[in-house]
């Protein structure tokens, strides 16, 4: 006992510091699964603040920018405006719309802080559960895809950017709808991979990606990016392309994000099958 | 004494500010991130007990991991690079030892003292972060040009923060 108290403590140095790194690997540890992570990231307080104060001051700098942004926007719903269209006289029809419900919600936000260079990136919103934002609803803006909502306080969103290690996106081809997962390698903000397109699928340079329904988090039908190369991948009959992505992960001001108001029913209702069937 | 506690306090500060507002908004890409904040710890005074140095770096880690999403990451980096110090200094000492008076800066010890020193902490603390961020062997050399191309950088900028701010004023 004598002799293992001394040992200890002729090398507490190291022991020490074998202790804080199991701190640090418990942390990181809890860090990977989703609801652990609430008490160290960005959407803590002092510093999603810091934060905001500083997109405050660089959001003058990209003025010019968003505003071509929005301008090309508003013309865009300007076009859908009642009067551009002919009015049909209302005696002739009168329709009370049973037959759709809204399953995609819109809430729009402001990004206070992202980061493009590390291997796994984040991107922070002002906006949190108080205004209706919870994990995993898709976030987009007008040019394409963003990221994921990851974790919420209150008032701030974390959200794990399409820039992720661990991001998969299902997303498809507009041509011809085959589609695969989205993932980063890592390499360039501006390109990720589309993996998993099979090989009779019609591809091209330049076509449009879109992402699909079947990510059960993006609504389907919003702009990706466009197809920059593709190969086949050796022995598999699958493609990898290199997708150019359409947003610029470099310039975030202003986005949208998606609330599902049906992927409780459905998420819990896919559960219940699989377990039934697991039986 | 107080005043050596109350200028790294002040430098702790300064340097986690400047690398969450200002390094970090610079963009060379992924092969080449600038991790200035670490100066903190290369420039600890010699005298600093090595527990205390472990403490403070694991709480420099958690500072920059706060603002970064990056809970433990950094904070697990800094420790090595903390643990690592007591050895390098003690490897890299002059054969009389360290004098009182002086700091572990280039003024004082030297430029080629101060790449021995400060090159090897920083290759320490960018080769545990940089792997553990991927976490993952298959991008090994990949990974491995990051944290040469990255400790470069770090070590270029560290090199241009002594220059311009730890002038004599620093030193009492």
């Amino acid at each position: 006992m004598r002799n293992l108290l001394a040992f200890l403590y002729k090398h507490h140095f190291i022991f020490v510091f074998l202790l804080v790194q199991v701190v640090c690997f418990w942390l990181m540890m809890r860090g990977k699964n989703y609801q652990g992570s609430r008490l160290i990231n960005s959407s803590n307080r002092v510093a999603a603040n810091i934060y905001e104060a500083e997109a405050n001051t660089k959001e003058y700098f990209s003025l010019k920018r968003e505003n071509a942004i929005l301008a090309a926007e508003n013309a865009a719903l300007i076009n859908k405006l009642k009067t551009n269209y002919i009015a049909i006289s209302l005696n002739e029809f009168k329709v009370h719309d049973t037959l759709y419900k809204q399953q995609y919600q819109y809430i729009g936000a402001k990004v206070v802080n992202a980061s493009i260079n590390n291997r796994s990136n984040y991107i922070t919103l002002n906006v949190g559960s108080s205004s209706g934002i919870g994990r995993d609803m898709a976030v987009f803006n007008s040019l394409g895809i963003i990221g994921i909502v990851k974790d919420v306080s209150s008032n701030f969103a974390s959200v794990m950017s399409i820039l992720h290690k661990d991001i998969k996106v299902n997303c498809q081809l507009k041509r011809d709808g085959s589609y695969g997962p989205l993932i980063w390698d890592g390499r360039d903000y501006k390109y990720c991979l589309l993996t998993d397109i099979p090989t009779h699928a019609k591809i091209r340079r330049n076509d449009t990606v879109i992402t699909s329904e079947l990510s059960g988090i993006f609504p389907e039908g919003i702009m990706v990016g466009t197809i920059d190369s593709y190969e086949r991948r050796q022995n598999e009959p699958f493609y990898t392309a290199r997708v150019k992505l359409s947003a610029d992960l470099k310039k975030l001001n202003y986005v949208y994000v998606i609330k599902n108001r049906y992927k409780a029913e459905k998420d819990s209702l896919e559960q219940k099958t699989q377990t039934q069937s697991d039986k | 004494m107080t005043n050596k506690i109350a200028v790294n306090i002040f430098r702790f500060i300064v340097l986690v500010l400047l690398q969450v507002l200002i390094v970090r908004n610079i963009n060379f890409g992924t092969y080449f991130i600038m991790l200035p904040y670490v100066l903190f710890i290369i420039s600890l005074p010699f005298e600093t007990p090595r527990l205390l140095i472990l403490g403070l770096s694991f709480l420099l880690g958690i500072s920059i991991d706060i603002f970064y999403s990056t809970p433990g990451l950094h904070a697990s980096a800094c420790t090595t690079m903390g643990f690592a110090r007591y050895y390098v200094l003690k490897f890299v000492s002059p054969r009389e030892g360290y004098d009182v008076v002086v700091q572990p800066t280039i003024e004082d010890m030297g430029l080629e003292w101060f790449i021995k020193y400060a090159g090897v902490l920083i290759l320490v603390h960018h080769f545990v972060f940089f792997y553990f961020e991927v976490f993952r062997f298959d991008e090994f050399f990949r990974t491995f040009l990051r944290v040469i191309l990255s400790s470069i950088g770090t070590f270029l900028m560290v090199y241009l923060i002594q220059f311009l701010f730890y002038t004599k004023r620093f030193r009492k």
